[in-house]
């Protein structure tokens, strides 16, 4: 019962963005990252915002759930925001003991704050528009080229599969095992570090145990499927480019290369 | 008789206020009374294990009032010492074991109760007797050394050493086999028949409900059914199959000869009164 | 020729032998010397105490384990035989006792489509068969759904229609219903008649509720690694003494009659449900 909402959780849709094929969208992040982290002059930062704000109204998603993958992160913002303002040294504006608020403080402290939120904002689209299965079929697709170099590519996207399918399980075991712990008086943080470390046995040897003898159970199944290995599977639902995506690619390729032009400007 | 366990209205909603949240318990009022075989019955997802988490304080009433041993749940102070008064043994308990040997796990309780070594080894050696496992043989082993039922048994005298006023078991029994279902039922009945202490059995096995409760709660979707005398309950087998749970195979079959307009008694739970019953129509001829 | 196509054998086992741990410490003999004949279509329960290697002779139908002395065939292949291991698990789905562990995707219809897609069929075909089997499964509107939101009887039906994306001609089921609820129960056993039925499937259930072992057309009592007995429902549970002596319980229907005719009534053999005995009491001219 531990289900909440985590970050990032696909939230099921049917805008332009949850159309597209996830290589098209893995891209476009790639893409939008590069104008945003490369944007040198004010015309460099109109484009990366104007990129960031079409992708989010593309994704038909409510204002909400967008801003929670700030809200999430807002620590770390806060934290590079401040320490820009207050450590930048230029034209002091106030003072307070050893931090000095300086003019060139707040520009840089703001510039790296919009950064940071733009990129943010567009790296959990994926995530936001694609269900994880489809996401794991484009992360293989897109590394299966390294192959040749020896990347496992379906080794790695079946591990994603087979992760995916057991974080709410094991987050539901973990959530038993903690209660009936605590039912026979556990308590799982005091005293010194090595106590402390102690008190999480009782956690930590049931949920690995457990885990264990799922995965060997997971195993046989597996086999009794008739798995072997990812050399000769086919899928189920291909992942296929249509036009919008050759589109979506195009618009994206246009962007990056005025990204680049205005750079030089 | 006084009750141990009182509870008014409680309701409990998980994730209150995401796009998740559920309504798992709804309005329940109930009463348990002292040293009483209390069995909680309902499908799966009907809530049990949510109320009986509920018992020992690891839940709090969304609303609603619970009070266990004359102690409010929702006080904070108090209710941190409840596991030593409601032992609590969940589903699949052998899946918990975590220390190098059967003592140290059992004695996880009784340590964390703070008590003496004597008092810690005494009170190991006893529920390790009390579910049938020899001291001198188990104690030194590593728990996962031992077979599945044994296993179990390692692990619910876990909750036997803290000495519990109330006994919440959440479905001992699954998994095993006929012969092991039967093993752990007798242990409990002794068990409660040798202390006095209440028992509370979540299950959705009819024959056990039958045989062993004094008191039935039917839970369905989060809402209190029906409460009263397993024979109350057991003659309702229209409402109970609707739930997805059925009566034991003996009131089945009287129920169904009534259906027909055969005249036999619906106050049948077992099969020997099953038989007597049927001997008796025989014999009207 | 109805009767020569019934008992086609489907299976055969020959003094099978299997052996834990062989040589090393913890060394355990779980199967000595069984043998076993499945046909074609059959309903075959296998019953028996835990330890009784029910569970063991199970993983030798689809060559999960292979003997260590004799052998079993499957569909006319040997399963010693490398060669054949893939033949035999695409012919013979196996289903476990925990539904959680065997559950390999987030999403319902993706879970369905693994087994075909470890055959590396066409993806049209894949889609066509995992249509079929979440119908045949009664699961078709959950195809989006992720696993871990069914309930304990779903997602047993859901590891049925993972096997039946390979169109096996035989599902062998491990204790499937031990960690269900009785609704749950009955949807599965419910499915399994039906696939038998229809679909001319042979299944092998091993159980140990007696109720369940009562609807097989043939029982197979397992103890100490060996069959005891095999028979038709009623021909083993009249072997009262037998069963008792495993530790094994009667079906409660079964029990009661075996009551009333201790007592002197003259009740016919093979009542083993309660509709059995209810229509023979209603039969009765008191």
């Amino acid at each position: 019962m531990l289900s909440g909402i985590t970050m990032g959780q696909y939230i099921p849709g049917n805008s332009l963005l949850h159309r597209l094929d996830p290589r098209t969208k893995m891209f476009g992040v790639l893409a939008a990252a590069a104008c945003i982290l490369t944007a040198s002059n004010w015309q460099g930062f109109a484009l990366a915002a104007l990129l960031t704000v079409t992708a989010l109204m593309l994704s038909e998603l409510p204002f909400r759930i967008l801003l929670g993958s700030l809200k999430s992160l807002w620590i770390l913002l806060a934290f590079t925001f401040l320490i820009q303002v207050f450590f930048t040294p230029g034209t002091v504006m106030a003072g307070l003991g050893p931090l000095k608020l300086t003019q060139e403080g707040i520009a840089a402290g703001s510039d790296l704050f919009l950064r940071l939120a733009m990129l943010i904002l567009t790296a959990f689209l994926p995530t936001l528009t694609t269900p994880p299965i489809k996401l794991t079929a484009g992360l293989e697709s897109m590394i299966s080229p390294f192959k040749r170099l020896g990347v496992p590519a379906h080794e790695l996207a079946l591990m994603m599969t087979l992760a995916l399918r057991f974080i709410p399980t094991l987050m539901q075991e973990a959530g038993v095992v903690v209660n009936a712990q605590r039912s026979r008086g556990a308590g799982f943080a005091s005293g010194s570090p090595a106590k402390w470390a102690r008190s999480l046995l009782p956690l930590f040897v049931p949920l690995f145990t457990g885990a264990l003898r799922r995965a060997d159970d997971m195993a046989v199944a597996m086999e009794a499927r008739c798995y072997r290995g990812g050399a000769a599977r086919t899928r189920m639902r291909e992942l296929k480019f249509n036009r919008t995506d050759f589109l979506v690619l195009v618009v994206t390729l246009v962007v990056l290369g005025a990204a680049v032009a205005l750079k030089n400007m | 008789m006084s009750s141990v366990i009182k509870i008014e209205n409680l309701t409990h909603i998980y994730s209150t206020g995401t796009p998740f949240q559920v309504t798992s318990l709804d309005s329940i009022s109930l009463d348990i009374e002292k040293g009483v075989f209390f069995a909680i019955i309902g499908a799966t997802g009907s809530g049990k294990s949510t109320l009986v988490q509920h018992f020992n304080g690891l839940l709090t009433p969304t609303s609603g009032k619970v009070v266990v041993c004359d102690i409010d749940t929702a006080d904070k102070k108090r209710r941190r010492n409840l596991w030593r008064r409601v032992g609590l043994v969940f589903q699949q308990p052998e899946q918990q074991l975590f220390e190098e040997t059967v003592f140290d796990d059992v004695a996880f309780g009784p340590r964390n109760m703070g008590l003496d070594k004597g008092e810690v080894t005494a009170r190991v050696n006893e529920a390790l007797c009390l579910v049938g496992l020899d001291p001198l043989e188990a104690a030194g082993m590593s728990p996962f050394r031992l077979s599945g039922g044994m296993r179990r048994k390692a692990a619910i005298a876990g909750v036997l050493a803290l000495k519990p006023e109330v006994l919440v078991l959440d479905e001992p029994t699954s998994g095993l086999d006929p012969q092991g279902r039967r093993l752990l039922m007798d242990l409990i009945e002794e068990f409660r028949r040798n202390t006095g202490v209440t028992i509370i059995l979540v299950t959705h096995d009819m024959e056990e409900v039958a045989l062993m409760a004094e008191q039935v709660a039917v839970l369905d979707k989060g809402r209190l059914i029906m409460e009263g005398k397993p024979r109350e309950i057991f003659n309702r087998a229209d409402e109970l199959n609707a739930m997805g749970l059925g009566v034991p195979a003996p009131a089945e079959l009287m129920h169904k000869l009534r259906a027909l307009g055969k005249k036999v008694s619906a106050d049948v739970l077992t099969t020997a009164e099953a038989e007597e019953e049927i001997a008796r129509l025989l014999s009207l001829d | 020729m109805e009767a020569c196509e019934e008992n086609r054998i489907f299976i055969e086992v020959k003094d099978l032998t299997y052996i834990y741990n062989r040589g090393k410490p913890g060394e355990h003999r779980a199967l000595s010397g069984v043998n076993l004949t499945v046909n074609e279509g059959e309903f075959l329960a296998v019953v028996g105490p835990n330890g009784s290697g029910k569970s063991t002779l199970a993983r030798h139908f689809n060559a999960l384990l292979k003997p260590a002395g004799g052998s079993v065939v499957v569909g006319g292949m040997d399963t010693i035989c490398p060669e054949n291991v893939w033949e035999i698990r695409r012919q013979v789905g196996m289903v476990f006792q925990n539904p959680d562990s065997q559950i390999v995707s987030s999403l319902v219809e993706e879970d369905t489509a693994f087994g075909a897609e470890n055959l590396g069929l066409p993806s049209e075909v894949v889609q066509q068969r995992v249509e079929e089997a979440l119908n045949l499964t009664g699961l078709s509107q959950y195809s989006k759904h992720a696993p871990h939101m069914l309930s304990g009887g779903q997602k047993q039906r859901l590891a049925i229609a993972g096997v039946l994306v390979m169109q096996p001609s035989c599902l062998v089921l491990d204790e499937p219903s031990s960690m269900l609820d009785p609704a749950g129960r009955a949807e599965l056993m419910e499915t399994l008649a039906r696939l038998n039925r229809t679909m001319n499937t042979t299944v092998i259930l091993v159980t140990h509720i007696m109720e369940e072992a009562a609807r097989a057309d043939r029982v197979a009592v397992m103890s100490g690694g060996r069959i005891a007995f095999t028979g038709t429902p009623a021909e083993v549970f009249s072997e009262v003494s037998l069963l008792e002596s495993l530790g094994l319980k009667l079906p409660a229907a079964a029990e009661i009659a075996s009551g009333l005719r201790r007592r002197g009534c003259s009740l016919p053999e093979g009542i083993l449900t309660i509709d059995d005995l209810v229509s023979y009491l209603t039969r009765q001219p008191y």
